[in-house]
């Protein structure tokens, strides 16, 4: 089956700005894709592109086998959008907005439109200026939930959602999977993206730095070991892999790549160990080492 | 101005319950607190917007000034011109009358007065609403509200600002005239009958930036006001010996005229004006008392869950534009009726020998009857072009308030969502002239008793459909090719609209007259009528419409 969405070398400026540097992105059909970046990464940039809103000025951009550009419509019909910041109609009410945005999509499912509604606790007579923000990103998200689309494109669709609400949404995604259908979700809520997404894409400064499933990810960086010796850890420091370390008397705190794994707990056992306790990265961890790596471009 | 420094929005006290008499400071002072900063964040963001009006309406004044030194240098050809033009109703009802046809100043300023006054009228809007309603609408007043400023700051910063253009206005215009060679107590009362009408409609827009709850309701209702005052003091001007003259006395630009600079300079008039604006200032305020932040005087009702009706983009472009439409049609049909009548009355009017003479040159009061319908469908065309205008801009305010994209991200092409609101802003003013000419056609064929009158009534009116087509595709050129200088529209009405008015006046090479559109409109039922510029003019506007579509296909959105 081939890619819904495939970007190589995405270069987008403006003026001086280079809003994408050679970005790509490989989103297979049927998963839920992770998109993920520190502000002003370019990721809302992207996914205007991949919409036929803004025109790339470099590389290439395949969405569900079509141009996104010059097929714009024709791909429209099979997809469905939710923005970061919905802005609504300030005299429509909620209810005409969903009508409207599904019809120009080429329908919505009125049974699942009920459903939706009631579950995300959306009144549907309300005007548009009098949604709050949450309400507001409500209203997006039923129109494009009850749309019968291949492709999802949910640019942060949660800001702005409570608890509840969000483990609604995260409910409506996974059966979005289990229909078949491909999602791109962008978004800052790791445990949003560790509960739905099948592989992420982590860009910073309009460029992808690392892309994969989530173990990968993990993979690649640091696991953190906490151990109480028998004697004093000598020669740790010395080992490769091994990053901030402290000593205190018989106890060592450090982290170490995950590739260096096996060396490490080797010279720890000829110390003696009392107690080990070790946990993968976190997310946060995982994240934050790739969005801090370099220090941001300056503009 | 200083640009470089940040407006110091929230820089009063950032912990009100400090022992320090915060709390009490801002009890004391009350509402107002804060708007020292809003004034000086106000003139920030402004800084460009309102030296160029400024500098453009004194510039108008001063040209004239200088144009009709030349043109009216002796007391016999002022004398001349003004009869005529107190016995021209179109003119009178235009631009009001001349009170000292001798005068230095009276028949030269009578017409740049005119024009004058309602432009400093709609700047004045503008910046009033610009500061309260839209600011409020975006929501960014209430991330400035929520520091220590007043529940009145942002009103009072409003109409220091307003109030503060004025005064520079007309003093400018006051010495500058002055200094092209009119006398200059006449020039102080006619800067200072500008500034007054601008007062005076800084303050009516205070009430309703108050009453609607969004800045294009604020906004077009204050020009309602604007257009009901301009016509209620025509037909005050217009009225005969036994007719409703005190009419004139009911309108702010009544008022401004009434001031009569270089007739009389009836100083008192100013307190008129300025007991007016305090009066429904002080409305303003009690409104501001009485809701809340965000809200108009009138609750958000709900609204159906969910539209059978909605269909496509061109069910929503009516959807959104539909009740503005119907309003300025209703306005143009009212307009139509009043026009319609006072053409019925131009003859009677004529009683002077020298006018006499001058009605029998042009051909009998039949033809004058006919030179005012033309004149006066030539404004009316001029208005509904401003219609179309703000419609065709509904692209780029969707487009900026990011309300196109959810639709171009449907299955809709950028050609049809643009043409879903040029429909609209193309047909408009077909309607509103339409609505004119029935009423005008109706009430003139009434009041003369000849209803076959209708039918070149009607044709006046809808001959100038062309030419408001034109500047909706100057419009719409800009939006595709050039989507930040959209305001390119606003700059060629109000360039037609100068051409028009005041190019004779200034004299100016016919191959300059030419550049307006509405020069080329024939003058019916005065004279015959010419397909010809009437197609090139159509053909014109649809190649901009064209090259605008095109372009706006190729280029980005943008916000």
């Amino acid at each position: 089956m081939t890619d819904a969405i495939s970007v190589s070398g995405l270069v987008k400026s403006y003026g001086p700005t280079r809003a994408l540097d050679g970005l790509d992105l490989t989103v297979r059909t049927g998963e839920v894709h992770g998109f993920l970046g520190p502000n002003g990464a370019g990721k809302s940039t992207t996914i205007r592109v991949l919409l036929g809103l803004l025109r790339a000025d470099a590389g290439t951009t395949r969405l569900l086998g079509g141009d996104p550009w010059k097929d714009a419509v024709t791909l429209h019909r099979r997809l469905a959008y939710v923005p970061g910041d919905v802005t609504l109609w300030p005299t429509l009410s909620g209810g005409e907005v969903i009508d409207l945005l599904g019809r120009l999509r080429g329908g919505l499912d009125p049974t699942r439109r009920a459903e939706l509604l009631e579950r995300f606790e959306l009144d549907p007579r309300k005007k548009g200026r009098a949604y709050s923000k949450g309400n507001r990103q409500k209203v997006a998200l039923v129109a494009a939930l009850a749309s019968d689309v291949e492709l999802l494109i949910l640019d942060e669709p949660t800001s702005g959602l409570d608890p509840l609400m969000e483990a609604v949404f995260q409910e409506c995604v996974q059966e979005e999977r289990v229909q078949g259908r491909t999602v791109l979700l962008s978004s800052h809520i790791l445990a949003e993206v560790e509960a739905l997404c099948d592989r992420v894409s982590i860009v910073r400064n309009g460029r992808t730095v690392e892309s994969g499933t989530l173990a990968e990810l993990r993979h690649l960086t640091r696991t953190s070991i906490s151990a109480e010796l028998a004697s004093a850890p000598d020669g740790l420091a010395a080992l490769p892999g091994v990053h901030d370390l402290k000593v205190d008397g018989l106890r060592a705190r450090f982290d170490v790549d995950t590739d260096q794994l096996d060396a490490v707990l080797r010279q720890l056992t000829l110390a003696g160990v009392r107690s080990l306790a070790s946990h993968p990265p976190t997310l946060e961890q995982l994240f934050l080492r790739h969005y801090e790596a370099e220090p941001a471009v300056s503009r | 101005m200083s640009a470089g420094r940040a407006p110091a929005v929230s820089r009063p006290d950032p912990t009100p319950t400090s022992p320090d008499g915060g709390p009490d400071a801002t009890a004391v002072s009350g509402g107002f607190v804060g708007t020292g900063a809003l004034v000086r964040l106000a003139l920030r963001r402004d800084r460009i917007m309102l030296p160029g009006w400024v500098a453009g309406i004194v510039l108008l004044a001063v040209g004239s000034a200088a144009a009709a030194a030349d043109l009216y240098s002796t007391v016999e050809s002022r004398i001349a011109s003004a009869t005529a033009a107190n016995n021209t109703t179109a003119l009178v009802a235009l631009y009001g009358r001349v009170y000292d046809p001798a005068s230095e100043g009276g028949i030269s300023m009578v017409k740049t007065g005119g024009i004058g006054a309602v432009m400093i009228a709609l700047l004045s809007v503008i910046v009033v609403v610009r500061h309260t309603r839209a600011e409020e609408e975006s929501g960014r007043l209430e991330l400035v509200g929520a520091t220590v400023v007043g529940r009145f700051a942002p009103l009072t910063s409003a109409l220091v600002v307003a109030v503060g253009t004025n005064v520079v206005l007309a003093l400018l215009t006051a010495v500058t005239v002055a200094g092209a060679g009119m006398p200059t107590a006449g020039s102080f009362a006619f800067g200072l009958a500008w500034g007054g009408v601008g007062i005076a409609f800084a303050a009516i827009a205070a009430v309703t930036a108050q009453v609607s709850s969004t800045a294009r309701g604020a906004t077009g209702l204050a020009a309602v006001v604007l257009g009901v005052v301009y016509v209620v003091r025509a037909v005050g001007d217009t009225a005969g010996p036994d007719g409703p003259g005190w009419m004139s006395w009911l309108s702010p630009v009544g008022w401004g005229q009434q001031f009569r600079p270089y007739s009389g300079d009836r100083w008192w008039v100013l307190l008129v004006m300025l007991g007016f604006a305090a009066v429904v200032v002080m409305a303003s305020y009690a409104l501001v008392e009485r809701r809340d932040i965000g809200a108009g005087l009138v609750a958000d009702r709900l609204g159906p869950a969910g539209s059978a009706r909605l269909t496509g983009t061109f069910a929503l472009a009516w959807r959104l534009q539909r009740a503005s439409l119907l309003g300025w049609a209703a306005a143009f049909a009212g307009l139509g009726l009043v026009l319609g009548n006072i053409a019925g009355n131009v003859g009677g009017f004529v009683d002077t020998p020298s006018a006499r003479e001058m009605v029998a040159k042009l051909g009998g009061t039949d033809a004058l009857t006919d030179a005012f319908i033309s004149a006066e469908m030539g404004i009316m065309g001029l208005v509904a072009s401003i219609y179309g205008i703000q419609a065709a801009l509904r692209l780029r305010s969707e487009e900026t308030g990011q309300r196109a994209e959810p639709l171009l991200a449907a299955a809709v092409s950028r050609t049809s969502w643009a043409c879903s609101h040029l429909v609209i802003a193309l047909g408009g003013p077909v309607l509103l002239v339409a609505a004119t000419g029935v009423g005008a056609g109706l009430s003139h064929g009434a009041s003369s008793g000849d209803m076959s009158r209708f039918g070149p009534v009607f044709v006046a009116a809808m001959l100038q459909v062309p030419a408001a087509w034109v500047l909706i595709g100057i419009v719409v050129l800009a939006f595709g090719a050039a989507p930040r200088l959209v305001a390119a529209g606003w700059v060629a009405l109000v360039v037609f609209l100068l051409l028009g008015q005041l190019g004779p006046l200034l004299e100016l090479d016919q191959w300059a007259m030419d550049l307006s559109p509405f020069t080329h409109v024939p003058r019916f039922p005065a004279g015959d009528v010419d397909p010809v510029p009437l197609v090139v003019l159509a053909l014109v506007a649809a190649a901009l419409v064209a090259a605008g579509l095109a372009a706006f296909r190729r280029r980005d959105l943008t916000t």
